[in-house]
């Protein structure tokens, strides 16, 4: 006989922006609960969008499926190995096929965040940050540039937001710079704080400390290569053009060639 | 010298950076980076002014170059462009180009 599992709700609140999920199966919920605890908000909150979510009966190993995305009919539909989800942001409300692993709950709430970010002038960054004196300091570069060494050497009294991808939006403050849950190499989840961002840098490794301002076409390329978006609305990537021009024109951006020693972070 | 007329593709998102304009093809995010002369043509591809009228008034007064050398020099980057997917190049008065 088949028994109706309790419906759940669960509000996971990242940058300010709520997404509530809703559903029956109690492995996707505490999963939720176990992987987002430090950025769940009260079951009753309000949230920008809510999805109801779905065991997927497909199951497709390995967590490096292409992601595809496509719009059309005034909705987003979101493929990534197992995960399934379409979003019709008019009506705020999504569904979502998905199982209780936690990269492709991930990768739905990134590509979310991409999407109601790019409407706010805000946009998610490969980068790693950190408060630091009330600031916030982001680190960004290609893989292997150093974001998880520079973590490593952030001396006691800088604030982890993220070593992998970091949360950009204006407020009243400027650019500010959120916490997020998505790990990188270090596999420490970012604390759940704010602050407004002071300078980005863009990381190489070099045989010494060496810190140069960017031209602001320069930062904007090197910002924009780093930048994480999947949509290809053209609206929308002229949304994350304009959001990265605007990050650029009041945030300074530095290129950092640096040697892996502790003393880097007195010299930013 | 039959008419060219060129217009930015609607699916290209673009902005003018100091002397330079930044340009992402939508289709494949592709990023694309026009110095001052590319930029300017770029600007000035609305579909409806031919690419002679543009270098004539745009490039040769403003650099002091010869009008055959910037014209060939234009008609190579255009055609450049357009095999990027980012301009839409043909014999005809354009439509339907990003409209800005």
């Amino acid at each position: 006989m088949h028994r109706e599992s309790a419906r759940f709700r669960v509000v996971i609140n990242i940058g300010g922006l709520a997404i509530g999920f809703v559903g029956t199966d109690p492995a996707i919920a505490q999963s939720l609960e176990r992987r987002y605890h430090a950025y769940l908000a009260s079951p009753l909150a309000p949230a920008t969008c809510e999805f109801t979510v779905v065991r997927a009966t497909a199951r497709v190993e390995g967590d490096n499926a292409g992601v595809e995305i496509t719009h059309h009919d005034g909705r987003w539909f979101i493929r990534r190995g197992s995960l399934s989800a379409e979003y019709d942001p008019a009506a705020a409300r999504g569904s979502a096929h998905l199982d209780d692993r936690p990269y492709n709950i991930d990768s739905l709430l990134r590509i979310v965040h991409t999407l109601l970010l790019a409407r706010e002038g805000g946009f998610l960054l490969h980068a790693a940050s950190a408060v630091r004196d009330g600031h916030a300091l982001v680190f960004t570069g290609a893989s292997g540039a150093g974001k998880t060494t520079i973590c490593r050497l952030a001396p006691p009294d800088a604030v982890l937001l993220t070593d992998e991808i970091s949360y950009l939006r204006p407020t009243a403050h400027g650019y500010t710079a959120f916490g997020t849950p998505f790990t990188g190499e270090l596999g420490i989840p970012g604390m759940p704080i704010s602050a407004p961002v002071r300078a980005v840098y863009l990381l190489a490794h070099g045989d010494r400390t060496r810190i140069e301002p960017m031209r602001p076409a320069e930062a904007v390329r090197s910002v924009l290569r780093h930048v994480l978006f999947f949509a290809t609305e053209p609206e929308s990537v002229q949304a994350v053009l304009n959001a990265v021009c605007q990050f650029t024109r009041s945030t300074p951006v530095y290129r950092l060639e640096f040697r892996p020693e502790p003393d880097v972070w007195e010299r930013i | 010298m039959d008419p060219v007329y060129i217009a930015r593709h609607p699916a290209a998102a673009w902005r003018r950076l100091e002397d330079e304009v930044i340009v992402i093809s939508a289709s494949d995010s592709s990023l694309f980076t026009l110095n001052e002369v590319a930029a300017e043509i770029w600007e000035c591809a609305d579909g409806r002014t031919p690419l002679a009228e543009i270098v004539a008034h745009h490039i040769v007064t403003r650099y002091g170059v010869g009008f055959d050398e910037a014209y060939r020099d234009a008609r190579e980057l255009v055609e450049q462009l357009a095999g990027k997917g980012i301009l839409i190049v043909s014999g005809e008065p354009i439509t339907g180009g990003d409209g800005r």
